[in-house]
């Protein structure tokens, strides 16, 4: 299998505080991996390395083959990110903000053009496409927002609690999009305060004070730690933590 | 207790219909949730209640005060937790609560026998500035500072919204144990599996209210027999499923998929409909629906 994320001993020091502290794992090629923690347990701080926002204090790390030291640019035009907080601008239309951020991304007018027309046409959007972002319902936000972050072509994405606060159907559509992405070889990395969402990913890696504390399928994790739900997983390993902090 | 009839709240003009025609009642020591996502109406119907905000119409009483004429009366006797944290970071801790007790003509001392359990967890901390707490502190400080004047009622507008399971789980414990003190409590959730730890459930979509009962009546009323199946191909099963012709309604549930028929006389042909793809070993359970089954099926049916 092809390792598009890979670190090594990983480790962010500010000062004595070790926010994230020698994490080594590999992350596939379409794999949906599930980034857990508690809150404070160091995810930021080790996502922000990943997306080559943070140069890490020591370990090594490759991010589609690019090294999160040297080669941070390169990180960010092969990776999408989004967050829950929007990435969107509310002020622009729906076909304003695919087009900008294309634009953003390289992608020459004719792609533009091409690739407006086929993500409108796959989030069924082509009567919204001159709507203000600010006029659109949470859902569709979220599930624009997530089209955008692909709309460069990156073999990685990550999402961050990309589906707080809606309603459990379109909570559901959206993990359609993501299944769709990992189907065509997007590897997607994913954190979620949803547990039941943990139970969709491929492989989950669970953060307690810093430290990857388990790294399995939710299957194989339940079993290890014999109980019923990913939630209980969770509860049984992060109920100790020292750092309730962020 | 709260008394709610037919509460209408509109922004921009009218265009956006907020509460749209909300009746409901808490009563004296109830547990009540609202449940329903972002734009359902949650807060805006707090913001109603704690008198920050009028209504364009109905009525709404809170411990038999008018939340319009008597709202002076009603703000001594409520606490209220805004969804979004609303302390002052630039205060520590300590001096948050102070700030919150004389604001309400008391002081720490006199009510701490109803702060101290959850007060007790964050003391060691309370000479920091509240802008440098973790999410999970932050939600027991607000909720000290909800508690410090001894309300009768206490709106909580998603209290758990962000924090992670650990902090969910202490912040219900402290909710039942407030509850049994003999308080009443008005609390809204995202989350769908926490509807279940509330006497009383409203579920809110776009401004109305889809269902509201017991838990367990809500449950009860689902009408339709619902099946779980799993396999070790997720993703292959659900868009199989998804496909098939007496299939009512298919969705991911966690580790499983949850499914209903239009013909349940069929269950038979569903086997037989499943043995032409190779899913490796399918489990089929006839279950229970959850609180999120029942939500998902009401917004289908509206």
């Amino acid at each position: 299998m092809e390792a598009v994320i890979s670190t090594n001993k990983l480790t962010k020091r500010f000062g004595q505080f070790i926010a994230a502290n020698e994490l080594t794992f590999d992350v596939y090629k379409g794999e949906i991996f599930g980034f857990l923690g508690a809150n404070g347990a160091g995810k930021t701080t080790a996502m922000r390395m990943l997306c080559g926002l943070s140069i890490p204090s020591s370990g090594a790390a490759t991010i589609a083959g690019f090294d999160v030291y040297k080669q941070t640019e390169q990180i960010k035009k092969n990776i999408g990110y989004m967050s829950q907080k929007f990435s969107l601008y509310e002020d622009l239309t729906v076909a304003e903000n695919i087009r900008f951020y294309a634009g953003i991304y390289g992608l020459k007018i004719p792609e533009i053009k091409a690739k407006t027309i086929e993500l409108l046409e796959r989030l069924g959007m082509m009567n919204e496409a001159k709507k203000l972002v600010r006029e659109l319902p949470l859902g569709w936000k979220q599930k624009l927002a997530f089209s955008v972050s692909l709309v460069h072509s990156p073999k990685i994405v990550f999402l961050d609690e990309p589906t707080g606060g809606v309603d459990p159907v379109t909570r559901r559509q959206f993990w359609d999009l993501i299944y769709y992405a990992a189907d065509s070889g997007v590897t997607v990395f994913v954190t979620t305060h949803y547990m039941d969402e943990a139970e969709y990913c491929n492989r989950v890696s669970i953060m307690v004070d810093g430290v990857i504390e388990a790294l399995d399928s939710p299957r194989n994790l339940k079993r290890q730690f014999e109980v019923d739900s990913m939630e209980d997983v969770f509860y049984k390993l992060a109920r100790n933590a020292k750092r309730a902090e962020q | 207790m709260i008394t709610v009839q037919h509460l209408i709240k509109t922004y921009n003009k009218g265009t956006v219909k907020a509460v749209n025609d909300i009746s409901f009642e808490v009563k004296d020591g109830e547990l009540f949730g609202l449940i329903g996502p972002d734009g359902a109406g949650k807060s805006s119907i707090f913001r109603m209640l704690t008198t920050l905000l009028l209504p364009d119409s109905g009525i709404a009483t809170v411990n038999g005060y008018d939340i319009v004429n008597d709202f002076q009366n009603i703000r001594n006797h409520i606490g209220y937790m805004p969804g979004r944290f609303s302390l002052y970071q630039d205060l520590t801790i300590e001096e948050n609560l102070e700030f919150f007790a004389t604001v309400f003509n008391t002081s720490i001392e006199e009510n701490y026998d109803l702060i101290k359990d959850i007060y007790v967890q964050i003391e060691p901390f309370k000479d920091r500035r509240t802008g440098k707490l973790s999410g999970g502190m932050k939600q027991k400080l607000a909720l000290c500072c909800a508690l410090i004047h001894k309300p009768d009622v206490l709106f909580l507008d998603e209290p758990t919204t962000g924090v992670d399971v650990v902090s969910r789980r202490e912040f219900w414990d402290m909710l039942k144990k407030l509850k049994n003190q003999g308080l009443t409590i008005l609390v809204s959730t995202p989350y769908m599996d926490e509807a279940g730890l509330c006497d009383r459930i409203a579920l809110l979509q776009n401004g109305q209210i889809l269902s509201i009962d017991t838990p367990a009546h809500i449950v009860a009323s689902f009408g339709d027999i619902l099946y779980s199946l799993s396999s070790p191909k997720m993703y292959k099963l659900l868009v199989t499923m998804r496909a098939y012709d007496n299939m009512n309604s298919c969705f991911a549930f966690g580790d499983s998929l949850h499914l209903t028929l239009k013909d349940n006389s069929k269950k038979d042909e569903l086997y037989s409909y499943l043995k032409k793809s190779d899913f490796g070993e399918i489990e089929i359970n006839q279950i229970m629906p959850t609180i999120e089954d029942c939500f998902i099926k009401l917004l289908k049916e509206n």
